[in-house]
C-alpha cells in the first residue's frame, strides 16, 4: 500500500523582549530559581497583567513577514488547567481572535524547487515555569523564572509531506524569526520549540488520518528522526489492522522512539474565555506602517536577489541566506574583494562552513573575518595562489597564523607563474624521462598526468596548474 | 437544568475541589436551583447580539518593555507552604 | 469624637483640636469595646496604627500633611496590605501575610490615613450577608440578630457603629451598596475603571470595583479624591482626569431629571421599604428635581446573567489558590492531585465552592454558548437599557435592597433566595456604572437605603445629589443607641 505522510507544526518562539509579556520582570536565561519571578509572575492574589508593547510589535512584525492578515483587534483569553508550574491556574493566551491570521512561508526543497507552506495563525501567550524532579526527597521543585516569558505560537497548516519538508519549513521559520530579530532561535535553551502533528493516510485519500502530537523535539535532527519513527509506527499499526490513537507522544532521543505521554486518560477541557483583566488589543494602521518600514530584507527576497544579481544556484543562495549574519558575511566578502560571487559562495559554503561546523562556531565567531577571506580570494583571482595552496593558507589563517600575505611570504606559498621558470622545469623533466615522452607521443595520453605530477613535485605544488598544463602540452607536441 | 451526583463529581474534579460524598446531594440540589435561576436568561432572544466582556469599550493600554522588578524571592516565599533552595516544593509531578 | 464626620475630623486635626494619636487611640478603644459584639474586624492593627498616628502628627508639624493626614480608617480585608494578614475572609488565606501593597491602600496611606485594621467580609466577597466569612458573621449594629449585608458587611457595620469614621469596600454585585443600605451608611461604588483594582483580591474581574464607605457623601468625596485615578499596574483603570469630587457638592439640584425604573418598584419590593424610598423621592421633588418613570426592560435578567458571568470569572480567578506558593495546604497530601483537591476543598467554604462549580460548568465544553456567551449578550442588552435611559435622565433612583436587614441564618441554606437580595444592585455592575447608597429612613427600627445610579464617570454628580439630600435630612446621622 502507498502511504502519504501529513505533517503540521506548532512552533513556540520565545520573543526577545527584555521584560516579560505581562510583568516588568527580566526574561534573561539561567538566573537562580525564582529570582526573576515577580508578584505578577507568581500569581499573587490581587495582581494584574499589563501587556508589553514590544511583544505586540514583534508579533505584528512576524505577521507582516509571512504576508498575513493582521486584524485590527485581537483578544487575550484564559486557558484554564491546573499544573504546579502554571501559577494562576490558567495560561493567558489567545483563542478566538489571534494577533496574526493566515499567512505563508515558502520553503526550498532538496531538488531546488519551492513549496508554499500555509501558516494558519500565530498568537501571543505567556510561558509556564519549570518543574524540577530531582533531589527533593520525593518532591518536585517549582521554578517560576520562565513563567510569563512571551511566546509567539506559530501554527502551520498540515502542508508538509515528509520529515525533510518539515525540517526545511522549520529551518526557514527559524531563519525568519532570527532575521526579524524577534527570537534568538536557541533550541537548547528552549527559545524555539516545536511540536509536530503527524498522521498518515493512503495516497489519494482526501480525509486526514488520526494524528499524534509529538513533543520534546529540541533540535532539527530530532524533528526529522521523531517524525520518521512516528510515520513508520503509524503505518505499522495500520497495516496490522490497528488504529492510530489521537494522543500526545514524547520523543526519546536516547532510544530514538516516540512513546505515549498519557499518564491518565482525561479529555482536556480548558474552559477558554476572554481574559477580563485585559481589554482588546487594537492594532492601529500607523503601527502596521511603522513596523512594515522597519522590516529587514527577508530570507526569501534575499535568496532571490542572490540568484539573480550574483548568478548563484538556488542551493547556494539558500545556504547563504540561512541567517542574516551569513548573508551579510557573503556580501561583505564581495564588497571587500570584488571577486566572482560564485568563487566567494563556494568558499563560504564549503571551506568556511566545514571549518565552522568542525569547531561548532557561528559565523559571527569565525576567526577568519569577511575582510580576511576576501583578501584570500583576491590572491586566488590574481593567480598568486592556486586553489590547493589557498586551502593551505585558509587553514593557517583559521589557526591564527597571520594575514594572507604574511602566510604566503612566510611559508613561500606563492604560486609559480613565471613562464620561463616553468618551461625550464618541464624541459628538465622531459629530458630525464625520454621513454615516457615516446609513449605520450605514440598516443598514450594518460602519461600526461605523470608529467604534471613530476612538475608539481619539482615545484612543491606551487606551479600554476593551468599554466603548467598549457606549457607542458606545447612542449610535448613539439 | 438539574445536575446529578455524577455531574457534580465531574465538575468538582475539573475545579480540583474535594467534596465529601455526603455533601454531594446538597451541592447537586443547590447547583441545580442556581442553574434554574440562570436559565431565566432564555426568556430573551439574544441572536446576533455582540457579547460584552467589558463594561466599557476601551482598548488595551500597553506597557513599555522595561525591566523594573528586582529579585524579592525570600520576601515572596515567606508565605510558601514548602520551599527549599529557592524552589517551591510540591508532591512529585508525574510527567 | 465618634459623632464627627470624616470632614469634621479633618478640620479638627488641622486646627489641632486633637492629635491623630488621640483620635486613633479613641477609635482603637471603641473597637476593643464593641468589636466582640459585632465581629466587624478580622484583624486589628493597633500597634501599626499608633505608629502611623505618631508619624502623621509629626508630618503635620513639619507642614507635610496629606489630604487625609492622621485620619483613622479601616480596610476591607480584600485589599493587600504589606506585612499584614490579608485573609479575604477565607481559611485559604488565614495565614497569608501580603508581601505587597494594593494601589488603593497605598494611595490612602500616601494621603496620611492611619489603618486601624482589616474588616470582615463574605469569603472572597461572595455573599450578601457576611455569613460566608471564615471568621463568622458580622452582626448588624441595629439588631445583633440580623445580618449587616455583604460582602462589605464588616466595613458597613464598622462605620454604622462608628468604630471607624470611614472604611473601604468593594462592590462586584452590590457589595458596597447593599450593606450600606442595611447598616445606614453612605457607600459609593465608582464607575468600573475609576479606582485601581491592583492588589484587590479578584472575585469577578470585569465587575469588581473598590469604593469608599462613610457616614456622609461629603466624606465619600474626600476618600474618592484619593482613591480614584489611573494606575499603570491595572490596565483596566481609566486614563481620565480625576475631578475634585468635593467641589460640586453644594451645587443646586433644581431641574435634576431623576429616572425611576418601573422594574425597581415591582412586587419583589417590601412595601415598607417602598414607602421609605418614596419619601426620599418626595424630598427630591421638594428640592426641585423632576421625577419620571423609565423602563429598563432587561433588568430583571441581571441576576441570572450575573450568576453566570461572576462565577465564570471567579472559577478562573480562584484557581491560583492551589496550595503551591501561598495559602492553605493540607498537611498530608498523598499526591499532587490530592494536594490540590483537599487544599481547595478544605480551604474554601461552601458558597465559594458552589460558585466555582457553577462557573466551571458554565465555561465547560458544550455549555459555553448556552451560558457564558448568552450572559455576555444579555449584559450588552442591560447596558444598552441604561444608555437609552440616560439619554432622558441625569440619574436613576430606586431602592438598594428589596428588604431591610434579614435575620442571620434566614437565607443561608438557600443560595437563590440570597442572590435575589442583590436584585437592584447587580445590573449596575454589569453595565460598569457608578452607584451610591444613602440612608433613607427606617422601617421598624431598621435602616433603608436609597440607591442613586449615574452615567459612566459621573461620580461628582452622584455625590452632589446625595449630599443635597443629606443637607435636608438627618438619617445619615442616626447611630444605634448603644454606639452613641
Amino acid at each position: 500500500m502507498q502511504w502519504e505522510t501529513v505533517i503540521g507544526l506548532e512552533v513556540h518562539a520565545q520573543l526577545a523582549t527584555r521584560s516579560k509579556i505581562f510583568s516588568a520582570a527580566a526574561t534573561a536565561y539561567g538566573a537562580a530559581p525564582n529570582t526573576q519571578a515577580c508578584a505578577v509572575d507568581l500569581g499573587l492574589p490581587g495582581v494584574l497583567p499589563v501587556l508589553n508593547k514590544e511583544a505586540v510589535r514583534m508579533a505584528v512584525k512576524f505577521g507582516l513577514a509571512i504576508g498575513a492578515e493582521i486584524p485590527s483587534r485581537s483578544v487575550f483569553a484564559r486557558k484554564n488547567y491546573f499544573y504546579p508550574d502554571l501559577p494562576k491556574g490558567y495560561q493567558i493566551s489567545q483563542y478566538e481572535q489571534p494577533i496574526v491570521e493566515a499567512g505563508y512561508l515558502d520553503i526550498t526543497l532538496e531538488d531546488g524547487s519551492n513549496k508554499r507552506i500555509g501558516i494558519t495563525r500565530a498568537h501571543l501567550e505567556e510561558d509556564a515555569g519549570k518543574s524540577l524532579h530531582e533531589d527533593f526527597h520525593g518532591a518536585s521543585g517549582i521554578d517560576l523564572n520562565r513563567a510569563g516569558t512571551p511566546l509567539l505560537e506559530i501554527v502551520s497548516e498540515p502542508d508538509m509531506r515528509s520529515a525533510k519538508e518539515a525540517v526545511a519549513y522549520l529551518k526557514t521559520l527559524h531563519a525568519l524569526v532570527r532575521y526579524l530579530g524577534i527570537c534568538d532561535g536557541n533550541m537548547q535553551e528552549g527559545s524555539f520549540r516545536c511540536d509536530a502533528n503527524v498522521s498518515v493516510r493512503i495516497k489519494g485519500e482526501e480525509k486526514l488520518g488520526t494524528r499524534a502530537e509529538l513533543k520534546n523535539l529540541n533540535s532539527f535532527r530530532f524533528v526529522e528522526r521523531a517524525i520518521n519513527y512516528e510515520v513508520e509506527r503509524q503505518i505499522d499499526v495500520l497495516e496490522n489492522g490497528g488504529e492510530v490513537i489521537q494522543e500526545t507522544r514524547l520523543y526519546d532521543s536516547d532510544k530514538d522512539e516516540t512513546r505515549s505521554m498519557r499518564s491518565k486518560e482525561e479529555a482536556n477541557d480548558y474552559r477558554y474565555f476572554p481574559d477580563p483583566d485585559l481589554l482588546p488589543v487594537e492594532i492601529e494602521p500607523s503601527l502596521l506602517e511603522q513596523v512594515h518600514s522597519e522590516l529587514p530584507e527577508l530570507p526569501a527576497a534575499k535568496k532571490q536577489r542572490f540568484c539573480s544579481k550574483y548568478g548563484l544556484s538556488a542551493q547556494d543562495a539558500v545556504q547563504l541566506t540561512a541567517s542574516r549574519e551569513m548573508a551579510d558575511y557573503f556580501e561583505s566578502v564581495l564588497a571587500d574583494s570584488g571577486v566572482e560571487p560564485k568563487l566567494a559562495a563556494n568558499w563560504i559554503n564549503v571551506e568556511l562552513a566545514a571549518a565552522l561546523n568542525k569547531d561548532g562556531l557561528d559565523i559571527e565567531a569565525s576567526p577568519v573575518t569577511a575582510e580576511a577571506l576576501g583578501k584570500l580570494l583576491k590572491r586566488i583571482a590574481d593567480n598568486t595562489l592556486s586553489g590547493k595552496l589557498a586551502k593551505e593558507v585558509f587553514e593557517a589563517m583559521w589557526e591564527g597564523a597571520g594575514s594572507v600575505d604574511e602566510i604566503i611570504e612566510k611559508r613561500g606559498l606563492r604560486q609559480i607563474t613565471d613562464t620561463a621558470a616553468i618551461e625550464a622545469i618541464i624541459d628538465k623533466i622531459l629530458a630525464d624521462n625520454p621513454a615516457q615522452v615516446e609513449q605520450y607521443r605514440a598516443g598514450k595520453d594518460k602519461v600526461f598526468g605523470f608529467f604534471v605530477g613530476q612538475a608539481m613535485k619539482a615545484t612543491q605544488g606551487k606551479a600554476n596548474p593551468a599554466q603548467l598544463n598549457k606549457l607542458l602540452k606545447d612542449r610535448l607536441i613539439q | 437544568m438539574s445536575l446529578d451526583a455524577d455531574q457534580v463529581r465531574k465538575i468538582a474534579h475539573l475545579a480540583r475541589l474535594a467534596i465529601r460524598e455526603e455533601d454531594i446531594p446538597g451541592y447537586a440540589h443547590n447547583l441545580s436551583n442556581i442553574l434554574d435561576l440562570v436559565e431565566k436568561m432564555n426568556q430573551v432572544d439574544t441572536d446576533g447580539i455582540e457579547p460584552m466582556a467589558h463594561s466599557h469599550d476601551a482598548v488595551q493600554r500597553l506597557r513599555e518593555d522595561r525591566v523594573t522588578e528586582t529579585n524579592q524571592r525570600e520576601h515572596f516565599q515567606v508565605n510558601a507552604p514548602q520551599s527549599e533552595d529557592g524552589l517551591f516544593l510540591v508532591p512529585r509531578v508525574i510527567e | 469624637m465618634h459623632t464627627k464626620t470624616l470632614s469634621e475630623l479633618k478640620t479638627g486635626l488641622a486646627k489641632a483640636e486633637f492629635s491623630s494619636v488621640e483620635l486613633t487611640e479613641y477609635y482603637l478603644q471603641r473597637i476593643e469595646r464593641h468589636n466582640p459584639d459585632l465581629n466587624c474586624f478580622i484583624t486589628t492593627t493597633a500597634e501599626l496604627a499608633r505608629k502611623l498616628a505618631i508619624e502623621a502628627d509629626q508630618k503635620r508639624k513639619k507642614g507635610d500633611a496629606g489630604s487625609l493626614n492622621g485620619i483613622p480608617i479601616a480596610h476591607k480585608d480584600i485589599f493587600c496590605t504589606e506585612g499584614v494578614r490579608t485573609s479575604c475572609g477565607s481559611r485559604m488565606l488565614d495565614n497569608f501575610i501580603a508581601p505587597y501593597e494594593s494601589t488603593v491602600t497605598a494611595k490612602l496611606a500616601q494621603a496620611g490615613v492611619v489603618m486601624l485594621g482589616k474588616t470582615n467580609m463574605d469569603e472572597f466577597a461572595m455573599g450578601s450577608s457576611n455569613e460566608t466569612s471564615f471568621y463568622g458573621p458580622v452582626k448588624n449594629p441595629w439588631d445583633f440578630e440580623r445580618v449587616p449585608g455583604g460582602s462589605s458587611g464588616g466595613s458597613a457595620a464598622a462605620v454604622a457603629a462608628r468604630l471607624a469614621p470611614a472604611t473601604t469596600g468593594t462592590d462586584t454585585g452590590g457589595s458596597i451598596r447593599q450593606p450600606a443600605s442595611l447598616c445606614n451608611v453612605t457607600g459609593l461604588k465608582p464607575t468600573y475603571g475609576r479606582v485601581s483594582r491592583y492588589g484587590m483580591i479578584a472575585f469577578a474581574s470585569s465587575l469588581d470595583q473598590g469604593g469608599p464607605m462613610a457616614a456622609t457623601a461629603e466624606d465619600c468625596a474626600l476618600l474618592l479624591n484619593v482613591m480614584a485615578g489611573l494606575d499603570a499596574k491595572d490596565s483596566t483603570s481609566v486614563d481620565l482626569p480625576v475631578p475634585d469630587y468635593s467641589a460640586n457638592l453644594n451645587k443646586s439640584i433644581k431641574g435634576l431629571k431623576i429616572g425611576l425604573p418601573k422594574q425597581f418598584f415591582d412586587s419583589g419590593l417590601d412595601q415598607n421599604v417602598a414607602r421609605s424610598i418614596q419619601q426620599a423621592l418626595d424630598e427630591y421633588k421638594v428640592a426641585g428635581a423632576k421625577l419620571m418613570e423609565i423602563d429598563l426592560p432587561n433588568m430583571p435578567l441581571s441576576v441570572p446573567a450575573y450568576y453566570v458571568v461572576a462565577p465564570a470569572e471567579c472559577s478562573s480567578n480562584l484557581s491560583r489558590f492551589d496550595g503551591v506558593r501561598y495559602g492553605y495546604r493540607v498537611s498530608d497530601p498523598q499526591d499532587l492531585e490530592d494536594m490540590y483537591k483537599r487544599s481547595r476543598g478544605e480551604g474554601f467554604g461552601a458558597e465559594v465552592k458552589r460558585r466555582i462549580m457553577i462557573g466551571t460548568y458554565a465555561l465547560s465544553a458544550g455549555y459555553y454558548d448556552a451560558y457564558y456567551k448568552k450572559a455576555q449578550q444579555l449584559r450588552r442588552l442591560i447596558s444598552d437599557d441604561f444608555k437609552q435611559a440616560f439619554t432622558k435622565v441625569d440619574v436613576i433612583m430606586g431602592p438598594a435592597s428589596p428588604t431591610t436587614a434579614f435575620k442571620i441564618g434566614e437565607k443561608s441554606d438557600d443560595p437563590v433566595a440570597m442572590y435575589l437580595s442583590d436584585i437592584y444592585t447587580i445590573a449596575v455592575n454589569l453595565a460598569g456604572l457608578p452607584g451610591i447608597t444613602i440612608p433613607a429612613g427606617f422601617v421598624q427600627g431598621l435602616p433603608t437605603g436609597l440607591q442613586i445610579i449615574g452615567k459612566h464617570f459621573d461620580e461628582a454628580r452622584l455625590l452632589n445629589v446625595a449630599h443635597q439630600y443629606q443637607q435636608r435630612t438627618d438619617w445619615h446621622q442616626q447611630v444605634p443607641n448603644i454606639f452613641k
